[in-house]
């Protein structure tokens, strides 16, 4: 019995140590959007207990429940969130940056600008056709 | 494992409240909307650990759940403040 109880202790022990980290990522996150300056760096501190966070305490999960069907039901949810945070993160970046809620003096580049400014001369240059390119 | 739960709680509900004062403060929607994912996935964090520590999947699908559509609001209320705010009469 004593080889399954250390390894008992061992699972505990780390899965403890998962949740720990897990649950500060979201405190840290928490502290970033207080602290940060505009909403891109906001949405920087944001991603942490959303990817990470998430990824430990379902590990936690995971190895608390010492089952084996658990883990593809666990990875399934963090797959979905890999494939999801992007897209709402892209929208809300895009919808920053078109209504300029960012402090352009912290960019350290900026390569969306070149996009805009071509668009906007190509508008300048065919007026008719900017029903193309206005949405999204 | 009950110390983890206390140290866990007393961190979510710290990072919770962390959110709720950004959702309060502003200073703009997009940053409301943020936070409010922000408060999503410490509900998401708070159910796994309510699972790991007492040893049941009650909540599993609700995690699932949550990690499959939680994107749709702020998609939704980004897209509607970029369109709101290309009208030329919005200054």
């Amino acid at each position: 019995m004593t080889p399954d109880t250390t390894l008992d202790t061992v699972i505990d022990a780390v899965s403890a140590v998962f949740m720990v980290v897990g649950a500060a990522m979201s405190l840290g996150a928490a502290i970033g959007l207080l602290r940060f300056p505009d909403l891109m760096s906001r949405m920087h501190a944001a991603t942490k207990p959303q990817v990470l966070g998430l990824f430990l305490l379902l590990a936690a999960v995971g190895l608390q429940l010492r089952t084996w069907w658990i883990w593809p039901v666990l990875l399934l949810a963090w797959i979905f969130q890999l494939l999801t945070v992007p897209v709402s993160a892209h929208m809300v970046g895009r919808a920053g940056y078109r209504t300029k809620h960012l402090h352009r003096e912290l960019l350290s580049t900026d390569e969306l600008e070149a996009v805009v400014q071509k668009a906007a001369a190509k508008d300048a240059a065919d007026p008719a056709s900017k029903d193309d390119d206005g949405s999204a | 494992m009950q110390l983890v739960l206390v140290i866990t709680a007393v961190t979510l509900s710290l990072a919770a409240a962390g959110a709720i004062v950004r959702i309060a403060v502003g200073p703009s929607l997009l940053d409301r909307v943020l936070a409010a994912d922000v408060l999503l996935a410490i509900l998401g964090a708070a159910l796994c650990i309510d699972m790991a520590v007492n040893r049941h999947l009650n909540n599993l699908m609700l995690v699932v759940a949550v990690s499959v559509i939680g994107f749709i609001g702020s998609v939704t209320v980004a897209r509607f403040v970029a369109d709101r705010r290309e009208q030329p009469s919005d200054s």
